[in-house]
């Protein structure tokens, strides 16, 4: 298994889905922990009833139907498919109408979702997810990529402590690509997943829906400058160690233009 | 997919598995995934034949340098280089290089055969070439290899017919302690037109990258360009196409750069921003407030 990561981890992401099918059926006894560990780019069903878009993961999906978060409802359609309580449903609602706006706010466009779903000793998990589309041909409002998405996972557990507090742990992935193509740069591609976990013991005086909200916010900050860093920051740095930019050629042609000036 | 019983794949699916994660490692890795792949695999004899295949294509792919045993210099695994299988030609040393593909390494090497060298006449462009390409080599790159070799034509003894000339250089900088290795290859072909007494030079440039610290992060990106000359004396005909090489590879860098320097604001945006419209931390505490005037929000976070 720790092979199997390792192999994850070195693979191009443009070939992870391959990867992870060809891993899954080497190591057919892994599969759980290979589903749940290994991410995956992210799928997204049009809603029957809304016609709003949903997001496909594992934490919404029995047999081979995926349970929607804003009608509840499996597509297709499942007998006796497994749904959250009816108090989780609430929070689940909830959670989905608020996290759609701090998705506008962020994304300016995008699709999220919310699962609620219940854990041992009166605990929960909570799944949020947001896709977006940042190409030119869809929501890149500047027209600069050619072909851009930014798929965040959240997975939050949270168990609740003596004395009205409660433990959130949250594992976040962001899995990012882009990729631009001109003239004089080329075909440009980067792309690839980081992931971070962040623990929490909070005070549930304003609500779980707060509390998880802005621990996902900060961790999305947090993973989008780590992003900016190691995306352009660590690649770019590798390339000018490969091939230093020529400072010599350009001080020489400054001189050159400077005494021609003068 | 993962709960039902899954037929185990037929030994022919596995070694072309175990072909596919060999052929994909990014730059300097292909020994570590080599050793995962084994694990994965629990069978050393599919492995192997997996790894007789894909580790020529790989090297050659990524043009390795290797040293000759008695350290009289080194040669490249190109596919302009292949004399067989596992035979590969340096051409400065004028030596043969018998290869282990899979463990990367040069056996023994042995002086290569009149036939397998070009002729007098066109090594004289090709030495010419040489010279000037390593100097460059030596003074844009840091870790830089490269060769020039006879691709076409290596027979013809006189003016009068076309002949064309590759050269590779190859930079790569592997840093696995610190996450991160990276590499450069980039693919010059040099078609030498006779009638049209012109010489036609097409590049190819790479440049990858792998960070893999928290997670798994990499860089492919590729250029494409062409340029010409006029057909000339050796040395006069290195100089001129050196130069262009120098010229693209250099503008390339500064493209690459211009592209760092732009990316960041102009494509981030596009897909997170830093903070909402508002400029504040979004209000979770007030979740109330969107139940009712979600319309309005929403209106608002869409302005530009």
């Amino acid at each position: 298994m720790e092979a199997a990561m390792g192999l994850m981890r070195r693979i191009p992401p443009k070939h992870s889905e391959a990867a992870l099918s060809a891993l899954l059926s080497l190591l057919p006894h892994h599969s759980a922990d290979l589903l749940s560990q290994v991410d995956q780019p992210l799928q997204v069903l049009r809603d029957v009833d809304s016609g709003k878009e949903f997001i496909l993961c594992e934490y919404n999906r029995d047999a081979d139907s995926y349970r929607s978060p804003w009608s509840n409802k499996y597509h297709p359609p499942l007998d006796d498919g497994l749904y959250p309580s009816q108090e989780l449903r609430k929070l689940e609602v909830e959670a989905n109408n608020v996290f759609m706006v701090y998705c506008d706010q962020y994304y300016e466009g995008g699709t999220s979702s919310v699962y609620i779903w219940e854990n041992e000793d009166e605990g929960f998990i909570g799944c949020f997810l947001i896709k977006k589309d940042g190409s030119r041909t869809a929501d890149g409002r500047r027209g600069y990529l050619e072909e851009g998405c930014w798929e965040a996972i959240h997975v939050i557990e949270v168990v609740p402590l003596e004395e009205a507090t409660a433990r959130y742990c949250l594992t976040s992935s962001v899995m990012l690509s882009l990729t631009t193509n001109d003239e004089s740069s080329g075909n440009f591609n980067l792309s690839g997943s980081i992931r971070r976990q962040m623990n929490m013991d909070l005070p549930i005086a304003e609500g779980h829906l707060c509390n998880m909200g802005r621990m996902i916010e900060e961790m999305e900050s947090k993973l989008r400058y780590s992003l900016d860093q190691v995306y352009f920051g660590k690649t770019k740095e590798m390339i000018c160690t490969l091939r230093p930019p020529s400072e010599p050629v350009q001080t020489r042609l400054l001189e050159h233009i400077s005494k021609r000036l003068s | 997919m993962s709960d039902e019983e899954e037929t185990q794949p037929t030994d022919d699916q596995k070694i072309e598995i175990a072909k596919w994660f060999l052929l994909n490692a990014p730059a300097g890795e292909i020994q570590y995934i080599a050793k995962d792949m084994k694990a994965v695999l629990q069978d050393e004899t599919l492995y192997t034949t997996a790894a007789a295949v894909a580790f020529p294509l790989y090297n050659k792919s990524h043009m390795i340098c290797l040293d000759f045993p008695d350290r009289s210099g080194e040669v490249m695994v190109t596919p302009f280089s292949e004399i067989s299988e596992n035979e590969y030609l340096d051409p400065r040393t004028a030596q043969v290089a018998v290869v282990d593909h899979v463990n990367q390494v040069c056996r023994r090497a042995r002086p290569a055969n009149d036939e397998e060298l070009p002729t007098p006449y066109i090594e004289e462009y090709r030495y010419a070439l040489d010279i000037e390409v390593t100097k460059y080599v030596s003074e844009a790159y840091p870790k830089g290899i490269c060769s020039v070799y006879c691709v076409n034509g290596k027979d013809v003894e006189e003016p009068g017919l076309d002949f064309e000339l590759v050269v590779v250089i190859s930079a790569a900088r592997l840093s696995p302690q610190n996450f991160c290795n990276g590499s450069w290859r980039s693919i010059w072909n040099v078609e030498f037109k006779d009638e049209a007494q012109f010489v036609e030079v097409r590049g190819t440039l790479q440049v990858g990258a792998h960070y893999f610290e928290e997670g798994n992060v990499q860089l492919d990106a590729k250029h494409e360009c062409k340029d010409s000359t006029m057909l000339m004396s050796p040395e006069d005909c290195a100089h001129s196409v050196t130069t262009i090489i120098r010229h693209h590879e250099t503008e390339y860098l500064n493209s690459l750069q211009t592209s760092y320097s732009k990316l960041p604001d102009a494509t981030f945006k596009d897909l997170r921003r830093k903070l909402p419209v508002t400029r504040t931390l979004f209000p979770w505490h007030n979740t109330m407030q969107f139940s009712l005037r979600r319309d309005i929000q929403k209106s608002l976070g869409l302005e530009k």
